[in-house]
């Protein structure tokens, strides 16, 4: 540029001005302010209801949460320390009872010195889920992950080491059975021996093994009777029984609900609809009073184990329904290569169509465990005590703790919060993850 | 593929039927059939076995009997003489009447929510989240007993109203009272009544109908005038003004009907124990429709966001070119399609409300679940009769929600032509 | 692994499976425990403390016949039922005995095929209300609205009560006691409705007793009583004389502090006979000589486990009133052990 130009037109300004501040509003929190609350007459106005809604919120909550009390051995206590800290006619939350109490409303009635059980078969559960979950970890983990059901279910329920070990051995009979015939009689002979081995097996050797096993080998711990179980022991070992043993389920009545045979068809979207267009709470009633009139007379088994059954059977046609939307959403070219591949039916599920389906399914899978979780709390309508109403009617029972009434209700409430919201988070994370791998 | 084996005319062997797939599916069709038969003949047998040891028959005649027991909150006339049946209907009108209203503002928030989630407001978004992940991660049972806790623990007492020195007062002019028992609302009464004509079950209003039938008159000729506007609009392209017309069809006969029928209200007051003379809505009821609108409308808010979210953003570029507003943008361009996607969540949405109404019993509201399910099958002993029936209608409830979702998404969705 | 998961349930139901047959007794003993039905939660009568253990007034009739039947009062696992589950419990065989205030009714025995053994006590269905009412009686209780829980015979009751009484109310139907309490108390109703002795423990338990009365009216009889099935006498004939034994045991003065000295041998021989020194009344029950001494041992007699439980110098209080000894004026009467 000349400077002769420069000079010749006075009104050109010859040094560069030193870069000024953004005016008030338009930087920093102002700036962040007028942007994010109050861009316009409507979003100020619901800024303004934001507000004022926390404020009732926290107004409400504040003192009582601030004037709490963790030690006192009963609710008069409390209130006599809360008016003698804070003046009289002050309100503060009664942590006390949670302290005194919390074992209640994890364990149930279990015997205090056996808790380490279910925290154990908890903590084992991740180390089973771990394979499942996380693709880079070893194989040989999975060995586990099958042995966990029997494993948990000693630690939860105690007594002989052999029952377990028997029932798996059922397993290994069946597989035993499929492997040996296989060759000698066809595929077919072989899975309809795979299947009936196992169950001649548990039916009228088990039993007798385990049994004349124990006697030789005594390896037993105390055994819990399932009337003792209450709490999220409870819950966690209802929603977990449920779901995993409706996946096998669910995945049959997913491949019925897609046969061409139209009465498999027929009796899978039967099933289906039947359960999920009744409440869980009736299924609870059959549980606990019609199944009886269903089984032989004189049969009669633990209210625990018939509300497992039927908890199973109303998430089986959910899962069926999250598992059918997996195998919907396939694209036709992977049947028609597994076809193609000349794979009988079964390999192309094996093979092919299962670990894709289930993949996108884990998601929904989860959620449905989400609102199985939430929904064991229905058990107390059948007098089992669950963590929110039955053991928090149980602990407000006693003397000492009548009347107290929010604090339960938050303490599990935010247990099944932690543990709800966890869940959904890491399924949100798989469903971003897969999405990824599908690109 | 077409090259297509003709199978061997060898004849009909009896391993064809497990390794030939042309009989391999009616194969196992048959032994599928066989077994669930057997399945379900052997609970049948069962279950008569056990209902001759327990000395029990089944039938369903207790419906005819006595009920012998009061029920606070009903639609239709029920006293403790009426019979168990009757009861029955009570319990499946209340089920009905929560769920019908649950569903509409579990709606209306869920449809609120999950726009202002994604909002650009900062705090309303954050706080929204904040909303929808309590709900939806707590059991709803909780929220049912928290809010009918805070109704019975934060409002007054009906006696709070009492005297002098009231400490709570009644709103909009005396005419509604929050109490911790009910809500009392004054109630539409018509001096020159018509009557009631008995269908049978229940006495249907005739005043009711007359109201009904002026209203749907009224819209119908208001089409008929809108109708008319558009064809004057398209004949000459100057849109007549229909706007009084409109007013007058639509209000002028409800105001003739209500006239005539001598429609005024009456205000509910304090006597005795509690309030008289109004329409009292129990705070059961209420406190089971609020928490099921908030847990359900929670679920509703997620399956709105994601249905704006499927919507590609060239739409909304698309009404902002058009110069449309962030608003119409979102009612005209926007909900529409995202409709489309929000359906069928909320249809399962809809069932899974209906089927937690079944909570009901948790704050005494006496639901199909309460009567039938509950004092019925408590006083007569019947459980078998009082669960199936009560899931066959539960059932059937179903049914005909998803039926009627189904038939309203259909309408509309996107025709491929 | 989920499949194995499943049919290694089932199978182990299968292996847990008990079967009940036609005699109890012999389930009973086979199983080495006495299962009985109680409240879900009903302090006095059946609640769980924090470590689990039952105690309460049913809770010791439970011991009573496990002691008799098994010698070990311990051997009782204890089903919480509920107001809906109770029956189907009973009638499938899952409990052998119900000990669930539950009131002895025509119907209940007949159409539900029930045996009610006995009555552990008789009750009546009462008001309570707050005393800055002003009510003193529940005839004044025109338009009223009544906390009452669901699935029970007081529901019946109320409704007759009031319809005879040519009396409004509005009913408020409620779950459990705890939440009758909680509702009594916000003033959501005006009076709570159940029977007397649930009443009194619930007063006793307030926080101001003083400023709450129970109406004089008692609007029903209400026996509350142990029941086993229709269908097996001898499981009946147990339960019916081991209560009656309790009651008995009162009337003659044996004790938990002075059973083992009675034991013995005494003067009185109807003493003799149910403390198994003369005669072969067990024998003729099925079971051994000891068994109402041990039935007697486990809680003391009818009068020590009510003082324990829900008597005066318990925070429910209640007088003996009706259940004293018919020596006493009360209605307990105990037929003769000959």
């Amino acid at each position: 540029m000349s400077t002769a130009n420069a000079q010749s037109a006075a009104f050109v300004r010859r040094e560069m001005l030193a870069e000024q501040e953004p005016p008030l509003s338009e930087r920093g929190v102002i700036k962040w302010m007028r942007e994010n609350l109050f861009s316009g007459p409507l979003n100020t106005l619901l800024t303004i209801l934001g507000l004022a809604a926390v404020f009732v919120v926290i107004n409400l909550a504040l003192p009582w949460l601030l004037h709490s009390v963790w030690n006192a051995n009963s609710v008069a206590e409390c209130r006599a320390i809360i008016a003698e800290r804070y003046g009289e006619g002050a309100h503060g939350a009664c942590w006390a009872v949670i302290r005194e109490r919390w074992p209640q409303f994890l364990y149930g009635f279990y015997p205090s010195s056996l808790y380490w059980r279910p925290l154990v078969a908890f903590l084992l559960l991740f180390v089973a889920l771990a394979p499942v979950l996380f693709a880079h970890l070893p194989r040989k983990m999975l060995w586990f992950s099958m042995a966990y059901p029997a494993v948990a279910f000693w630690m939860l329920w105690g007594g002989s080491i052999w029952v377990p070990v028997m029932v798996m051995a059922g397993f290994a009979i069946g597989w035993f059975a499929y492997r040996v015939l296989l060759p000698v009689s066809g595929a077919i002979l072989a899975s309809i021996a795979a299947v009936l081995a196992p169950v001649i097996w548990w039916l009228f050797l088990s039993g007798a093994v385990a049994g004349a096993l124990q006697s030789v080998l005594p390896i037993a711990i105390q055994s819990v009777s399932s009337d003792k179980f209450g709490g999220f022991v409870l819950s966690i070992t209802i929603g977990l029984c449920g779901i995993a043993f409706s996946l096998p389920m669910g995945i049959v009545l997913a491949l019925g609900r897609r046969s061409d045979m139209l009465l498999v068809k027929a009796l899978s979207v039967g099933f289906i609809e039947f359960i999920r267009g009744v409440p869980l709470i009736t299924l609870l009633f059959t549980a606990s009073l019609l199944l009886n009139y269903f089984l032989p007379p004189g049969s009669n088994f633990d209210i625990i184990l018939r509300v497992i059954i039927m908890v199973t059977l109303f998430s089986a046609a959910y899962i069926a329904e999250v598992i059918r939307g997996g195998l919907a959403a396939l694209p036709r070219g992977q049947y028609e290569a597994a076809d193609a591949l000349g794979l009988d039916y079964w390999r192309a599920q094996r093979l092919v169509i299962m670990p894709q389906a289930l993949k996108i399914s884990i998601p929904g899978i989860v959620s449905s465990f989400i609102g199985l979780f939430k929904d064991t709390t229905l058990v107390i309508f059948v007098g089992l005590l669950d963590p929110l109403k039955g053991i928090t009617d149980a602990v407000r029972a006693s003397i000492d703790w009548k009347g107290v009434y929010w604090e339960p209700y938050i303490f599990v409430g935010a247990i099944f919060f932690a543990i709800c919201f966890s869940m959904s988070r890491y399924s949100m994370y798989l469903e971003n993850k897969l999405k990824r791998d599908n690109r | 593929m077409a090259i297509v084996t003709e199978a061997p005319k060898a004849g009909f062997r009896l391993s064809m039927l497990i390794y030939d797939t042309r009989y391999r599916s009616i194969t196992i069709q048959i032994v599928v059939l066989l077994l669930f038969m057997a399945g379900a003949a052997w609970l049948v047998d069962n279950t008569v076995r056990n209902l001759q040891a327990l000395g029990k028959d089944f039938n369903f005649s207790f419906l005819w009997n006595r009920a012998g027991y009061d029920i606070n909150q009903r639609l239709v006339e029920y006293t403790n003489d009426s019979t168990h049946g009757r009861a029955l209907l009570i319990g499946l009108l209340n089920t009905l009447l929560v769920a019908a209203m649950g569903c509409v503002t579990a709606t209306i928030i869920g449809v609120f929510v999950g726009v202002l989630r994604l909002s650009k407001n900062w705090l309303v978004a954050r706080l929204m989240t904040v909303y929808v992940e309590v709900f939806r991660n707590v059991p709803v049972l909780l929220w049912i007993l928290i809010i009918y806790a805070i109704f019975t623990e934060v409002m007054p007492a009906p006696n709070a109203f009492r005297g002098e020195a009231a400490t709570s007062s009644m709103v909009l002019f005396d005419s509604f009272a929050f109490t911790n028992r009910y809500a009392a609302a004054p109630e539409p009464l018509f001096s020159r009544s018509l009557g009631n004509i008995d269908i049978g079950i229940f006495l249907i209003s005739i005043d009711l109908l007359a109201i009904i039938a002026a209203i749907t008159g009224g819209i119908l000729v208001n089409r008929a005038i809108k109708a008319h506007a558009t064809r004057v609009q398209e004949a000459t392209g100057v849109r007549p003004v229909t706007w009084w017309k409109s007013l007058l069809v639509l209000f002028g006969p409800l105001l003739v009907v209500l006239f005539a029928l001598g429609f005024h209200l009456g205000y509910p007051e304090l006597r005795g124990f509690n309030f008289v003379g109004g329409t009292l809505i129990s705070n059961s009821l209420m406190a089971l429709w609020l928490a099921l609108s908030v847990y359900t409308g929670a679920f509703i808010a997620e399956a709105v966001r994601a249905g704006i979210l499927a919507i590609s953003h060239g739409q909304s570029e698309a009404a902002f070119a058009l110069g449309l507003r962030p608003g119409r943008t979102m009612n005209l361009v926007i909900l529409p399609q995202a409709l489309r996607v929000i359906i069928p969540p909320l249809i399962s949405q809809y069932l899974n409300l209906t089927k937690n109404s079944s909570l009901a019993i948790a704050v005494g509201y006496l639901d199909l679940r309460g009567t039938l399910g509950g004092i019925t099958l408590n006083q007569t002993g019947r459980e078998l009769e009082c669960v199936l029936l009560m899931m066959l209608i539960y059932l059937a409830l179903s049914l005909l929600i998803s039926a009627a979702m189904n038939v309203y998404n259909n309408s509309v969705r996107l025709k491929e032509r | 692994m989920t499949k194995s998961v499943f049919l290694g349930t089932v199978a182990a139901a299968g292996l847990c499976a008990g079967f009940a047959s036609a005699a109890t007794l012999d389930d009973v003993k086979a199983r080495g425990e006495l299962n009985c039905g109680v409240t879900t939660g009903l302090v006095g009568f059946a609640a769980p403390d924090a470590n689990g253990n039952w105690s309460g007034f049913d809770v010791d009739v439970c011991k009573a016949v496990a002691a008799a039947v098994l010698g070990d009062a311990t051997k009782v696992k204890y089903v919480p039922t509920t107001g809906q589950t109770r029956f189907t419990a009973l009638a499938s065989g899952e409990i052998d005995l119900l000990a669930r205030n539950t009131t002895w009714t025509f119907s209940r025995d007949t159409d539900l095929k029930f045996t009610f053994v006995g009555v552990n006590y008789y009750d009546g269905q009462g008001f309570m209300v707050r005393k800055d009412l002003g009510v003193t009686s529940a005839k004044e209780l025109e338009g009223a609205t009544v906390c009452i829980q669901t699935g029970t015979t007081t529901e019946l009751n109320l409704a007759d009560f009031f319809k005879t009484n040519n009396l409004s109310y509005i009913p408020v139907a409620i779950e459990t006691n705890a939440e009758g309490e909680q509702q009594y108390l916000a003033g959501a109703c005006d009076t709570y409705t159940t029977d007397a002795s649930g009443l009194a423990s619930t007063r006793a338990a307030l926080a101001d007793p003083e400023n709450h009365v129970i109406l004089p009216e008692i609007i029903s009889k209400e026996p509350l009583g142990p029941l086993v099935r229709h269908g097996d006498d001898q499981w009946a004939d147990i339960a019916r004389w081991t209560l009656n034994a309790l009651i008995a045991a009162e009337e003659y003065g044996i004790t938990s502090a002075n059973i083992d000295e009675l034991a013995k041998g005494t003067e009185n021989p109807e003493i003799n006979r149910m403390l198994g020194n003369e005669g072969d009344l067990g024998a003729m029950v099925g079971l051994d000589a000891q068994w109402a001494y041990r039935a007697i041992k486990a809680s003391g007699n009818f009068g020590e486990i009510f003082a324990a439980n829900i008597g005066e110098s318990t925070p429910i209080g209640l007088a003996r009133g009706l259940n004293a000894q018919w020596t006493q004026g009360g209605l307990l009467y105990s037929p003769p052990f000959r």
